[in-house]
């Protein structure tokens, strides 16, 4: 019972992960840029809400209205200055841009707001449980950052393939000289993608503001299991991320069932195995570089 | 044809310029200053020095990987761990010389890297990066468990303060350090100057072309990445000599492959110099900034991301007029007694 908890826990635990990595896989799928600065995106979301919710006394949920709208222009802004500059420029550029900008953010919230730990204030929400008997208890919010996580998912997918946008992104990605000639902007079209991961990234920044005690570190802690996702589900597959984001989630809590230290070591180790064993990932999409 | 005969006869293809051997001189002459600072100046001077020289030999360490080998790790701290762990381990956990230590240290983060490379090369670019910062993070979260080496508070490198007073101790950390230095300059000059630096220039600039030509991409990349997991360890054995406190999380932390990313690309990747110059850099601005926290990470990291957007070959590249000084050449120069023909100006440029 105890070890169908911890797999419980582990696959809702996979959706706050796979919220976390949809915005890293679209923006790899339509533009091959590997984000390094997701995850202090994900903490600067959370921090606003923070600072929303404590200093303007805005309802946890509600700060979204707010954070949403920031985050898709700070993602347009973004890509039409520093990153469409770097994918011209090519080569290592795209790395390290994105590698200077994460550790310039997370310094930045050293700077401002310590490295104590914070928490966004969600009320009994964040802690209701539906308790189904004595040692299995699914915690509401959990459930939910699993539901909109999966939602996500869904919402992405259908714009990628039901949309004029989608298709152009689409396009764009397979070949951006043809997408080009066919009258498609690449450049908004890179910049409608990074704003539209960076909304996903501020929905994943309050959930895990939510859900866990942060500080500034988590930048790093969160990047990296967004990758470990993406990797696990197969590069290019936004359901590939679901999947990769439960499996991550499922090793870790089973990982923490043996002993509390090795919850995270386990999780890199079975990321580590499906590299060796299969690089593809669970749900491999043919990638063309 | 006649005259293009008579000049292609006169053109000498030469692996050094004035520049050059200037340069090896000053760098000669240099060093053997520094060779005595242990007998001029304080040992606070010392430690300082340490600390950049240390700087210059990962930078130009992550130099080796990415501005020759084209791989962005953002995992070298392994290595770094790996250094200042093994060190410890072989110096007072086996009882050996702490300068055989030394050596021993870098051979393990050789060997440990070889079958890395075969788990990290699975992945390519971006993804690449993160991948061997999780490797990174294996280690770390593994070495946290051992108790022997002082689990998550990490354990006190005793066997040079034992064996020696402070100030003698200081001064043999310092001189392994300059030794340190122009062994990593040494090393990754002549690999580039071998013939498998033409290859790596070549997998630099486009590893499918490269390898349709018959280089050997994925053994030579193994080979640069071991190499430079064995300089990296270098510079975490000097760190721990010097610190004398090796711990976890200070030594297996990102933060070391910022440091590095910065001081490269700040002082021009992809050549010799470039390191130094941006070691150099950095160490002023972290001294000098030093009072106000980490702001000088945020200055350096903003410098970083506007040099690689409007300055890819660094201050560097400003220095030498986009590459016309080279105190370590690697590639070939024509030298042509007509210098209007044409095609020997252009090739000077072209054959870097």
């Amino acid at each position: 019972m105890e070890w169908l908890n911890a797999v419980l826990q582990g696959i809702l635990l996979g959706g706050l992960y796979a919220l976390l990595a949809a915005g890293l896989s679209l923006m790899f799928g339509v533009m091959r840029i590997v984000n390094l600065a997701h995850g202090a995106l994900a903490i600067l979301a959370a921090y606003l809400g923070v600072v929303l919710s404590q200093n303007f006394g805005i309802p946890a949920f509600a700060t979204l209205i707010v954070i949403l709208p920031v985050m898709f222009g700070l993602g347009w802004v973004l890509q039409m200055t520093l990153l469409n500059k770097s994918l011209v420029r090519g080569g290592l550029a795209p790395i390290l841009v994105t590698f200077g900008l994460a550790v310039v953010l997370i310094q930045l919230f050293q700077e401002i707001f310590s490295a104590d730990f914070k928490s966004i204030q969600a009320g009994s929400i964040a802690t209701n449980s539906i308790v189904i008997n004595d040692q299995i208890a699914i915690g509401v919010f959990p459930l939910l950052t699993f539901v909109v996580g999966v939602a996500v998912i869904v919402a992405l997918q259908l714009f990628l393939s039901r949309t004029r946008s989608g298709r152009a992104m689409r396009a764009t990605s397979d070949d951006k000289d043809a997408a080009q000639l066919m009258g498609i902007n690449n450049r908004r079209i890179y910049a409608l993608a990074t704003a539209i991961a960076l909304t996903t990234v501020g929905l994943a920044g309050v959930f895990l503001g939510i859900r866990t005690q942060f500080n500034p570190t988590y930048g790093d802690v969160t990047l990296v299991f967004a990758f470990e996702a993406v990797i696990i589900g197969g590069l290019g597959s936004l359901w590939g991320t679901l999947v990769g984001g439960m499996v991550l989630g499922i090793a870790q809590t089973l990982g923490s069932q043996i002993n509390p230290a090795y919850g995270i070591l386990i999780g890199h180790l079975v990321f580590l195995a499906i590299l060796v064993f299969r690089p593809t990932g669970l749900l491999p999409k043919a990638v063309n570089s | 044809m006649t005259t293009d005969a008579v000049a292609l006869e006169n053109v000498k293809v030469s692996r050094s310029t004035k520049s050059s051997w200037a340069g090896l001189f000053v760098g000669v002459v240099v060093v053997l200053i520094l060779a005595t600072a242990p007998y001029v100046v304080g040992r606070g001077l010392q430690q300082n020095l340490v600390i950049l020289f240390s700087l210059i030999v990962l930078g130009t360490m992550w130099n080796l990987l990415a501005g020759y080998g084209g791989m962005v790790s953002i995992g070298q701290q392994a290595y770094i761990g790996i250094g200042a762990y093994g060190l410890v381990v072989c110096g007072d956990i086996i009882g050996l010389d702490p300068f055989v230590s030394v050596a021993l240290a870098v051979v393990i983060a050789g060997v440990i890297s070889f079958p890395i490379t075969f788990v990290a090369f699975r992945l390519s670019g971006g993804y690449f990066a993160i991948g061997t910062w999780v490797i990174a993070e294996v280690l770390r979260l593994i070495v946290m468990q051992v108790d022997v080496l002082g689990g998550g508070s990490g354990i006190t490198f005793q066997a040079m303060s034992e064996s020696m007073s402070p100030g003698r101790r200081i001064a043999y950390v310092y001189w392994l350090s300059l030794v340190a230095v122009v062994i990593a300059i040494a090393v990754t000059y002549l690999l580039m100057r071998s013939r498998l630096g033409l290859g790596f220039t070549a997998i630099r600039d486009d590893s499918v072309a490269a390898g349709s030509l018959g280089v050997r991409v994925v053994r030579s990349r193994r080979l640069v990445f071991v190499v430079s997991a064995m300089g990296c360890a270098l510079g975490g054995a000097m760190i721990a000599a010097s610190t004398l406190r090796v711990e976890p999380e200070s030594l297996f932390s990102v933060q070391w492959s910022a440091f590095m990313i910065f001081i490269v690309v700040i002082g021009g990747i992809g050549t010799i110099e470039g390191p130094i110059v941006g070691a150099i850099i950095f160490f002023a601005l972290q001294q000098w900034l030093s009072d106000l926290g980490t702001w000088y990470l945020v200055i350096l990291g903003v410098l970083a991301i506007v040099i690689t957007l409007y300055l890819p070959k660094g201050v560097w590249g400003l220095i030498s007029g986009n590459g016309r000084i080279r105190l370590f050449p690697v590639g070939y120069t024509l030298k042509n007694p007509l210098e209007k023909y044409s095609l020997a100006g252009r090739a000077k440029k072209d054959i870097a």
